[in-house]
């Protein structure tokens, strides 16, 4: 039978093409694969060859013919002996619509909208009235919550640098290959991208992997396997499979490591659709939240910060505690301004509205605790409470997670506002060395009170 | 056509032979029409063709058993089609439409088959390596007997991720195969341009890994080679490295005006090594097939082909809501 060859587009972009040169003639035979054209896309010159077996029929278009839209019969190709006539006639004159375009169109004009947040924020308590409390560092509270659900879940394995035998660089992992063993806690060569790959993948095939980097801005090495690999392929799967897994490890300045070493991600990773994003300051919540990552579907990029780890909390003496994501805590009731941070963040907010309750300024502090998802819904309703909003956090000031709430913040509540929204935020600068510099680079508390102040026109 | 001798190589019968031979034809005949689609702007965005290195999936499938997995770059749709997934819904995703693998969201450099073990169509050169070697680790992990094979091209074989994986894998003795698909170019970039030295089967030698070149145009040679280095990975011996020699008769994607190679160097290999040839003239002069048999088969997969292309034409364009599911899963997927 015979077919039309069609002005191919040659490129994701090419529209149309110039047909440069005929490379064979009427009555030539022709095999799949010989050149039957060349072609000048926007980008190249490129070959055309046949798909088909057959004999060329008719030349449609001329060579040298210059804007020769994609789709257009260019040329009729059948069998030998074949009358090609016909198909020469339904040949349309020179349209570029087809099959391809009508399918474009098909397309419903309207998109989709974004599914909305829940309306109500959830102000339940995290344990119940009455709960016998303990006190523990954060770090006994992740080692603690590691080894729960590791007990819990055979499928849970630990896997990173000095985690095993060194137990931890920073101690998180004490006892827990005594524990567990040499299979379930894996100390890695320092090869953050391999090892990162191989969890991603592990979790493909369904274990649940929890990944400690030394420090987070090792992670750098690894971010192509945590952003391309493991946010995205639940989305490019259809839904088929994922990596269930947890990425955590010590975030943010320390003291004294300089530029390399002192980073906060938390803007980074909050930026990815397909990750999940916890930084918790308390913990209670480092142990609660803990557990729900690692028991979450998704990849969980856990935030922690090594001068919080040796700090002291108040956690409830209960079998399983869990925090769930999603669900900021309100650390201090206030009615004047409301402080929205995360993190070690808090400590300087937490600081802050003490020193400002001294004054006369009672001030609402809001811990998000997990930056994705994020409780938009908390956020709003202390601000449409108190009509103005301060935000911490260590990170860089552009692009920071304070800028995000800001812009909620004015379209959801701009008619609560009282007074701009200010970000008080690292500084725009590489992390110095110098112990004076180092101070002036971080947040402090003496900035939240002097932007609270700013806020409350003090 | 009961087998009226074995072929040459022993093991192999004429049933086999056939099932190679329509294997590989199934793919050649479904990029060609693929390319065909993508002229035509039914595909968009990157495609990239297997053509001329079909005996490389198929070779290894048949060394493959049940369970065991595979992981490959964006050049992947040999790689689905081999292990037996659908070509209708490979070509669905190739238009972008409700009945692809992946729902329309995936495109050609990004599939996956959980029923098939089939764990992606990666667009990232050289990540899907440490990927393939995780999913070996969990088959470890689970104290089974499976293999994951892990293919990447002459490319990734510079990406350092390759390196660290390889290191791991040996230290862990990972049951994984690392096939490399030598088919000596990197997008533009001729092997003897990117790599220092050219044998890519001896790049495990610093980490203990064996390895072996294979000529990749002969599906049994393939097969035998796979089957090698499956035993040793059931084995519990850890990793083994192909490469397996191979040619690609088209660009790299579809907008590749391919100028860095002569189209006699295309032709040569096309007419003297070609890799569907080759069966078919063993199954001929064997006297396994007739013309007429091998006309029937080549019929009988423009037909699927054909099929597959209608079907992936009239399948509709994924509702717009589905924009926003699968960012976040509600519950861990089920283990295949």
């Amino acid at each position: 039978m015979a077919t039309e060859i069609l002005m191919p587009a040659l490129s994701p972009t090419m529209e149309e093409g110039t047909l440069a040169k005929w490379l064979v003639k009427e009555g030539d035979t022709v095999n799949s694969g010989d050149i039957l054209a060349e072609i000048e896309t926007d980008k190249a010159t490129m070959e055309f060859e046949a798909v088909d077996e057959g004999v060329i029929g008719k030349i449609l278009v001329e060579e040298g013919t210059e804007g020769v839209k994609v789709n257009t019969p260019i040329a009729v190709i059948g069998e030998e002996g074949e009358d090609m006539s016909a198909a020469e006639a339904s040949a349309p004159a020179a349209s570029g619509d087809d099959g391809a375009k009508e399918a474009q169109e098909s397309a419903q004009p309207t998109a989709a909208a974004q599914p909305a947040d829940p309306p109500q924020s959830d102000r339940s308590p995290d344990w119940p009235e009455g709960t016998e409390m303990t006190t523990m560092t954060v770090r006994e509270a992740l080692n603690t919550a590691m080894v729960e659900e590791m007990e819990r879940d055979d499928g849970v394995f630990l896997m990173g640098e000095e985690v095993a035998e060194y137990e931890g660089a920073y101690k998180i992992t004490q006892g827990l290959l005594d524990k567990f063993g040499a299979k379930r806690v894996v100390d890695t060569p320092i090869t953050e991208h391999g090892f990162t790959g191989i969890a991603v993948g592990a979790a493909f095939g369904g274990l649940k992997p929890i990944v400690e980097f030394m420090t987070f801005n090792f992670a750098m090495q690894a971010i192509d396997q945590i952003i391309n690999s493991a946010a995205k392929t639940l989305y490019m799967s259809g839904g088929q499979m994922g990596a269930p897994m947890v990425f955590r490890g010590p975030n943010g300045a320390a003291a004294r490591v300089a530029a390399q070493h002192s980073q906060d991600y938390a803007a980074w990773y909050a930026h990815i659709p397909g990750l999940k994003v916890v930084m918790p300051y308390t913990a209670a919540d480092a142990k609660g939240l803990l557990k729900s990552a690692i028991r979450d579907p998704n990849p969980v990029i856990f935030l922690e910060n090594e001068i919080l780890y040796g700090r002291t909390f108040e956690v409830p003496v209960l079998d399983d505690f869990t925090v769930p994501f999603g669900k900021a805590r309100i650390a201090r009731e206030g009615s004047d301004v409301t402080i929205v941070s995360f993190g070690i963040g808090m400590s300087y907010a937490m600081e802050a509205a003490e020193k400002l309750a001294e004054e006369g300024v009672d001030a609402e502090v809001v811990d998000l605790r997990t930056l994705r998802p994020l409780d938009y819904g908390t956020v709003l309703d202390s601000v449409r409470k108190t009509n103005r909003m301060v935000t911490i956090e260590e990170g860089w000031p552009v692009g920071a997670i304070g800028n995000h709430l800001s812009a909620h913040v004015m379209t959801h509540a701009f008619d609560y506002l009282d007074a701009p929204v200010l970000n008080v935020c690292g500084k725009d600068v590489p992390m110095p060395y110098a112990a004076n510099l180092e101070r002036h680079a971080l947040v402090t508390t003496d900035e939240v009170i002097e932007a609270v102040n700013q806020v409350t026109y003090r | 056509m009961a087998a009226k001798k074995t072929t040459t190589k022993p093991n192999i019968s004429a049933d086999e032979l056939k099932a190679y031979y329509k294997d590989m034809l199934l793919i050649r005949r479904f990029e060609e029409k693929a390319g065909q689609l993508y002229g035509m702007g039914l595909i968009g965005g990157f495609c990239h063709l297997y053509i001329g290195q079909e005996a490389v999936v198929v070779g290894l499938e048949a060394a493959a058993d049940e369970g065991d997995k595979r992981i490959t770059t964006y050049r992947d749709h040999g790689h689905m089609l081999a292990c037996g997934m659908d070509p209708k819904g490979v070509m669905a995703e190739l238009t972008g439409r409700e009945d692809g693998y992946s729902r329309g969201k995936g495109g050609s450099m990004h599939m996956f088959s959980k029923e098939k073990d089939f764990y992606g169509g990666h667009g990232i050169v050289g990540a899907n390596v440490p990927l393939g070697a995780g999913l070996a680790f969990s088959d470890k992990y689970r104290e089974n007997d499976r293999v994951t094979f892990t293919y990447f091209g002459d490319g990734a074989a510079n990406q350092g991720q390759v390196y660290e994986t390889f290191n791991m894998a040996a230290l862990w003795d990972l049951p994984v195969i690392f096939v490399i698909e030598n088919n000596q170019y990197a997008m533009g970039t001729a092997q003897q341009r990117s790599t220092s030295t050219p044998d890519l089967y001896k790049r495990g030698e610093a980490f203990g890994i064996p390895g072996e070149m294979v000529d990749g145009m002969d599906v049994l040679a393939v097969k035998a080679a796979g089957e090698k280095a499956v035993t040793h990975c059931r084995a519990g011996k850890g990793p083994y490295i192909l490469e397996i020699k191979t040619y690609r008769y088209r660009g790299h994607s579809m907008s590749d005006p391919a100028k860095y190679r002569t189209r006699e160097e295309v032709q040569k290999m096309r007419e003297e090594r070609d890799p569907i040839d080759h069966v078919r003239t063993m199954l001929l002069d064997g006297e396994h097939a007739t013309e007429e048999d091998l006309k029937a088969i080549d019929k009988e997969i423009k037909e699927i082909v054909n099929e597959s292309a209608e079907f992936a034409k009239e399948s509709p364009e994924p509702a717009l809501d589905e924009l926003w599911t699968d960012i976040y899963a509600a519950e861990i997927p089920q283990e295949a």
